[in-house]
């Protein structure tokens, strides 16, 4: 009830920000942009639409994870509005999950309405909806929660310019990780190896949520790459949560 | 009656900066607020005041002593139900009207939806915001947060409120607004601990005071215990009067206009003073006998340090 209620007043303070609406703003342009990109292009036109359009939604989706989910916690901070929340009966677990939750939602919302814009694009070119396209923005979703969770748990200790810093990392380092499987591969048997490996299994996945070429291209989708996915999300998001909200519970607020 | 808040020997050390300095806040301090009394809790900029109320509310921990506020700790949950708090310069959501910003923290206390509307209106209406309610915080004066800071504090109809530096910021009108309002919370049966710089609020409305200097409380007690009702010098101004005749009497602080002002520190003295001006044909205009004030108190205490 309480995380709720946090939720809902956070999702009000988040599109309340104009930041959030200038995302949207450019989302939507380069979504639109693709349309010209595609009469640019030699060959299959609609996917160009597609790939772009997804990307688009992705990029600018996790520019807002990190944009306003590093200043949420921060600014509650700095702005001493929190002095007056813990005084409230809540736990601070519930207090920085609220704002996740708040966050999540606002995040949602905005992915449905760039996906609106998304599909409109679509239609244009094909005169059908497509709602295959849904699956690739359910993916970026689960992507960008887990966002929203890192984002959060570097919000609770550091400023909003580094927390920003650290969750830009986290997302490259998260698209490129797979990149140390090949080297893992390249690399002799031995202790390097072994290494590799242990960097590999911390190091983000990102790219297990990234299911756009089989999307556009109507590949099929198994069952094991849905459950791995979503489980992935799951369990990385609670972790990360799990960290932020043993840091922020014994943090002092001067 | 019982206590409501219960403070034993609380120290805190603060390690700031990138290579860490100690610096302590708070040396062991230890005092009780009693259910149904204005307590106040005074103390120079950086004394430790508003640090004791954040270990209160487990904003911050306390490294050593312990607390106890309704007989549970404060990072129990269940100790702020009856618990109402308004912040020194208090910051809210900017981006929330006044009656958003109160059925906020009325959810937060689960305060029935039926029930909200209604509590939310008579609150405005108590700090007097009610042709405020809908406009949003960002554009309210400092006067006018700290009333809607107030409100927020008694949304869950609390039994203790605790208020850092609540006439802050305030003009006389709203500063004497404030005060009746903490005087009608004890009147309805209320605990209240407030700090405050202006010493004056507080000898009038307060029952127990505390004071406290480098992190140490260093007077504590009733106020009436406190503060001696012994004269401590009287202030005479007369005119029409040669200055060297007063001189035996007492201090010549000013001359202005002809109108000497005397400071008589024997009780004694004051008779003889008004028997030898009229005898010259002199005008008494002024007689204000000063007793000890908490001020005094405080300047001393703080001097002793």
């Amino acid at each position: 009830m309480t995380i709720l209620v946090i939720a809902r007043n956070t999702f009000k303070e988040a599109v309340r920000d104009r930041i959030l609406y200038l995302l949207f703003f450019f989302s939507a342009l380069t979504i639109g942009l693709a349309r010209v990109l595609a009469v640019l292009t030699v060959g299959d036109r609609v996917k160009v639409v597609k790939d772009v359009g997804l990307a688009s939604i992705g990029f600018f989706g996790a520019l807002m994870a990190i944009l306003i989910g590093t200043g949420l916690v921060y600014k509650e901070i700095e702005k001493r509005t929190i002095f007056t929340l813990i005084s409230k009966p809540i736990r601070r677990a519930e207090f920085l999950l609220g704002k996740f939750c708040g966050l999540v939602l606002t995040l949602a919302v905005m992915i449905g309405a760039m996906t609106v814009v998304f599909l409109f694009v679509v239609f244009l070119h094909t005169g059908a909806f497509e709602s295959r396209m849904l699956l690739a923005v359910f993916f970026i979703f689960l992507e960008l929660v887990l966002l929203t969770a890192v984002a959060i748990l570097f919000s609770s200790f550091s400023t909003p310019i580094l927390s920003a810093l650290f969750a830009l990392s986290f997302y490259l380092i998260g698209h490129f990780s797979w990149s140390i499987e090949t080297l893992i591969k390249k690399t002799a048997p031995g202790t390097g190896r072994v290494i590799l490996r242990i960097i590999a299994t911390i190091l983000p996945d990102l790219e297990n949520f990234n299911i756009k070429t089989e999307v556009v291209q109507n590949l099929p989708l198994p069952g094991t790459l849905w459950l791995g996915a979503v489980g992935y999300s799951v369990v990385y998001t609670a972790f990360v949560l799990l960290l932020a909200v043993v840091i922020f519970r014994r943090r002092d607020f001067v | 009656m019982g206590n409501v808040l219960e403070l034993r020997d609380v120290r805190k050390t603060f390690r700031p900066g990138f290579i860490p300095k100690k610096k302590e806040v708070l040396k062991g301090v230890s005092f009780t607020v009693a259910q149904g009394e204005i307590f106040g809790y005074l103390g120079p900029n950086g004394a430790g005041k508003t640090s004791t109320i954040k270990c209160v509310l487990g904003l911050i921990f306390p490294d050593a002593g312990s607390i106890s506020l309704f007989g549970r700790s404060p990072l129990d949950p269940r100790s702020k139900e009856k618990l109402g708090f308004l912040p020194e310069n208090p910051y809210f959501y900017d981006y929330l009207s006044a009656r958003e910003f109160l059925d906020f923290y009325a959810q937060l206390f689960r305060v029935p939806k039926a029930e909200r509307a209604g509590r939310i209106d008579r609150l405005l209406r108590l700090v007097d915001l009610e042709s405020a309610a809908d406009v949003h915080l960002r554009k309210f004066s400092r006067g006018m947060l700290q009333r809607v800071g107030l409100a927020q504090a008694l949304i869950n109809e609390p039994e203790f409120v605790i208020l850092d530096e609540p006439l802050g910021g305030l003009d006389p009108l709203g500063r004497k607004d404030i005060r009746d309002i903490i005087l009608g919370l004890r009147d309805a049966g209320k605990t209240v601990l407030f700090t405050s710089h202006i010493l004056q609020d507080i000898e009038m409305i307060c029952d127990h005071v505390a004071i406290v200097v480098g992190g140490r409380i260093q007077n504590l007690g009733r106020l009436s215990d406190l503060v001696s009702e012994k004269i401590l010098f009287t202030e005479v101004t007369v005119s029409g009067v040669d200055e060297e005749a007063l001189a035996r009497f007492g201090k010549r602080v000013s001359i202005r206009d002809g109108r000497i002002l005397l400071k008589v520190f024997d009780e004694a003295d004051v008779q003889p003073l008004l028997d030898a001006v009229r005898e010259r044909g002199g005008r008494i205009h002024a007689l204000v006998p000063r007793t000890q004030t908490l001020e005094d108190i405080f300047v001393e205490t703080v001097a002793r340090q």
